[in-house]
């Protein structure tokens, strides 16, 4: 089982169960390393389900998981560290400020200030808006920061529920170039997103999440 | 998946056990009630002691097997989801045997010493392993996988095990310094002749075997729910399937 | 390649961002502060009467600081988990063991300022007598008691934080297992304060049994806590 799991993730029919209802009904999926895959699909199809999965949130009832070649079922510590999971929440602190909440992700793993400053910059975060507090911004702002802190997690594998959502065009288009050359420096990207044309010129691969189960796309 | 209808859930060992309760529970009422003497100092009151004693015995057993099976099942190479249906099982049964320690001893208390209370250390302490464990039976409640409710209720056992010698230690610390403890358990001053020393020992088997018998039968059903529940997702992804091959 | 980091790094960090935050919104301060000086002040509303008052003046200081446990604690993972921050934490692979030190050091700051509030009330309002003695009886016995509830509050916390109908579990989840705190605390502040003949002496055997139950759920909560918040 384990040769094959040079693949960054691989899911062979696996069944994941919240609250008795089964997200996920035999999905399976494989990713390359560089790759940036695009999840489409309505919602309820189990895009955030299998998002969570790979991020070793949810255990697997039926089926095999390995993501970064660990097991999800029973080594789920090891992949989390080098996972970076964007949610629908964003994982922020709302009493801190954006730079507070950008150094305490930096302090956790060691990162240098220049990463946080490099981070911050790419994000387009500057001086003034990074010492508002995150409970006063809008939800594109807030969206940044979250992925301002991504970023300097220096994670392997990022996984973005609706990285988009929230933002303005050139917002959207920041996130892109950014996706890029996160995948360009060796990370491996899985999207899931409603913007299926933006995200299509993004992705070096479209998958389509539909009832549970996953469907190659050209 | 096996889907052979089951009729009950008895077999040969807990018929054996339940059996064995019968007998000796029907001794111990008939016994305790009718044949035994009544207490020098005490008088009837003393009855009360068959339920009491045992029922308290029966309490902390139950303590005991739902702290041994989380440990057995967090520690365990399998994680067998059996030793914490064990441990919900033994819980759950446990407390209907605290609070009927709990009831008697109050009622025996009442009528030894006039009072329904005394913060007496053995008495104190099942109240408290009462309330633990009701809060234990809610955390089981909470929802999420059997391997996730498993795994947070067997933490939460342990630090149960932790506890109750905790509050016990402090709570005989603090009796100490009030000078009527000596004098305070209700058993304290009874004179036990041959026949009341067998109906007890009667009743403590009794007691227990009534707890193994109900504990086997719930664990059991447990078992037999989590099969349907599995059965149940069975049905929901063919069914999650069938949605998706509409679309 | 993102790197592990270690539990006393971690410790510090989280730590540090609950007591900024702490610092940033002022709730403690502006409103469990206000919440427990009132209790005191509603002690002697129903009690109505100075000696009695002066007499059970240690208990009621931790009765008011166990009320306002539970709402410190509720707080302290309010801010967690109002945007998944502790999801996030927990995606990250950080280390549940730091995440638990670190939260326990930031809660027992906070109750320790609560208390010293208490303690003056206690002294303004029932007219309790502190010699220099009892002083030292006092303060060790309140590192040892807080350390506990900062322990205790912290795992029962962790295990209530988040899910529709979890946080009213805390308060019946936390009471039994701090009931020796709350014991043993008060017997030593008796004894520091000499209340109803109380002798200092006696107040010494109360802190061993705070340092144990500390000592017990310190390392009891380091165990357990990574199994207690995992989904």
């Amino acid at each position: 089982m384990d040769a094959l799991s040079t693949s960054i993730i691989d899911l062979r029919d696996v069944v994941a169960v919240y609250n008795g209802y089964p997200a996920l009904a035999g999905a399976s999926l494989s990713v390359e390393k560089g790759e940036i895959v695009l999840l489409q699909g309505p919602n309820g199809a189990g895009k955030s389900t299998l998002l969570r999965l790979c991020a070793g949130l949810l255990p697997v009832e039926r089926g095999t998981a390995f993501v970064l070649g660990c097991n999800v079922q029973n080594e789920r510590e090891r992949i989390r560290s080098r996972v970076g999971l964007l949610g629908h929440n964003n994982g922020l602190y709302a009493d801190l400020s954006i730079a507070d909440n950008i150094s305490f992700w930096a302090s956790m793993v060691g990162a240098l200030q220049s990463e946080i400053d490099a981070a911050m910059s790419r994000m387009g975060i500057d001086g003034s808006l990074a010492s508002r507090s995150v409970g006063n911004l809008s939800a594109g702002q807030k969206r940044r920061c979250a992925l301002a802190c991504l970023i300097v997690r220096r994670a392997e594998l990022w996984l973005l529920d609706e990285p988009h959502a929230g933002l303005d065009a050139k917002g959207r288009d920041e996130i892109d170039a950014i996706l890029r050359e996160a995948s360009q420096l060796g990370a491996t990207i899985v999207v899931a997103s409603h913007e299926v044309e933006r995200a299509q010129h993004l992705a070096t691969r479209n998958v389509a999440v539909v009832a549970g189960r996953v469907q190659e796309r050209s | 998946m096996n889907s052979t209808a089951v009729r009950s859930v008895g077999t040969p060992s807990t018929r054996l056990f339940g059996l064995l309760a019968i007998v000796c529970m029907t001794w111990v009422v008939v016994g305790g009630l009718f044949f035994t003497p009544a207490d020098l100092n005490q008088g009837e009151s003393v009855r009360i002691m068959y339920v009491h004693v045992p029922t308290a015995w029966v309490a902390y057993l139950a303590f005991i097997v739902t702290g041994v099976a989380s440990a057995m099942f967090m520690f365990g190479k399998r994680h067998s989801l059996g030793f914490d249906r064990v441990a919900g099982a033994s819980a759950e049964v446990g407390l209907m045997f605290m609070a009927i320690t709990l009831i008697s001893g109050s009622l025996w208390g009442r009528l030894t010493w006039g009072t329904f209370w005394e913060w007496d250390p053995r008495l104190t302490t099942t109240a408290f392993l009462f309330v633990t464990y009701l809060g234990y039976m809610a955390v089981r409640g909470l929802g999420g996988s059997p391997q996730q409710r498993a795994r947070r209720s067997a933490v939460v056992a342990m630090l149960a095990v932790l506890e109750i010698p905790l509050v016990h230690f402090s709570v005989v610390m603090w009796r100490s310094l009030h000078q009527r403890a000596s004098v305070l358990s209700t058993d304290g001053d009874i004179k036990m002749d041959g026949l009341m020393l067998t109906t007890l020992f009667v009743g403590v088997i009794g007691f227990t075997c009534t707890f193994a018998w109900l504990v086997s039968h719930r664990q059991r059903v447990m078992a037999m729910r989590d099969i349907l529940l599995a059965t149940q997702l069975d049905s929901a992804l063919n069914e999650r399937i069938a949605e998706g091959s509409q679309s | 390649m993102s790197t592990s980091p270690n539990i006393a790094r971690v410790a510090r960090v989280v730590a540090a961002k609950d007591l900024r935050i702490e610092m940033r919104s002022h709730i403690v301060v502006q409103q469990v502060l206000p919440f427990a000086g009132l209790v005191m002040v509603m002690f002697a509303f129903a009690l109505d009467n100075d000696d009695v008052l002066q007499r059970v003046a240690g208990g009621l200081v931790w009765l008011a600081t166990l009320f306002s446990l539970f709402i410190v604690v509720q707080r302290s993972y309010a801010i967690e988990t109002s945007d998944g921050a502790l999801d996030a934490l927990r995606v990250a692979g950080v280390d549940s063991q730091g995440i638990f030190l670190g939260k326990s050091a930031a809660l027992f700051v906070q109750l320790i300022t609560l208390e010293m509030l208490l303690f003056v009330l206690a002294v303004v309002l029932y007219q309790v007598q502190l010699s220099l003695a009892g002083l030292v009886l006092l303060v060790t016995c309140v590192l040892c008691a807080t350390a506990g509830l900062a322990f205790v509050g912290t795992l029962y916390g962790g295990l209530t934080a988040g899910a529709r109908g979890r946080e009213t579990l805390l308060p019946l989840l936390l009471l039994p297992v701090v009931a020796p705190v709350v014991l043993s605390a008060t017997r030593a502040t008796e004894s520091a304060f000499l209340s109803g003949g109380a002798v200092l002496a006696d107040g010494w055997p109360w802190v061993g049994v705070l340092a144990v139950f500390a000592a017990l759920f310190g390392i009891g909560g380091l165990l357990s806590f990574g199994a207690l918040i995992e989904e």
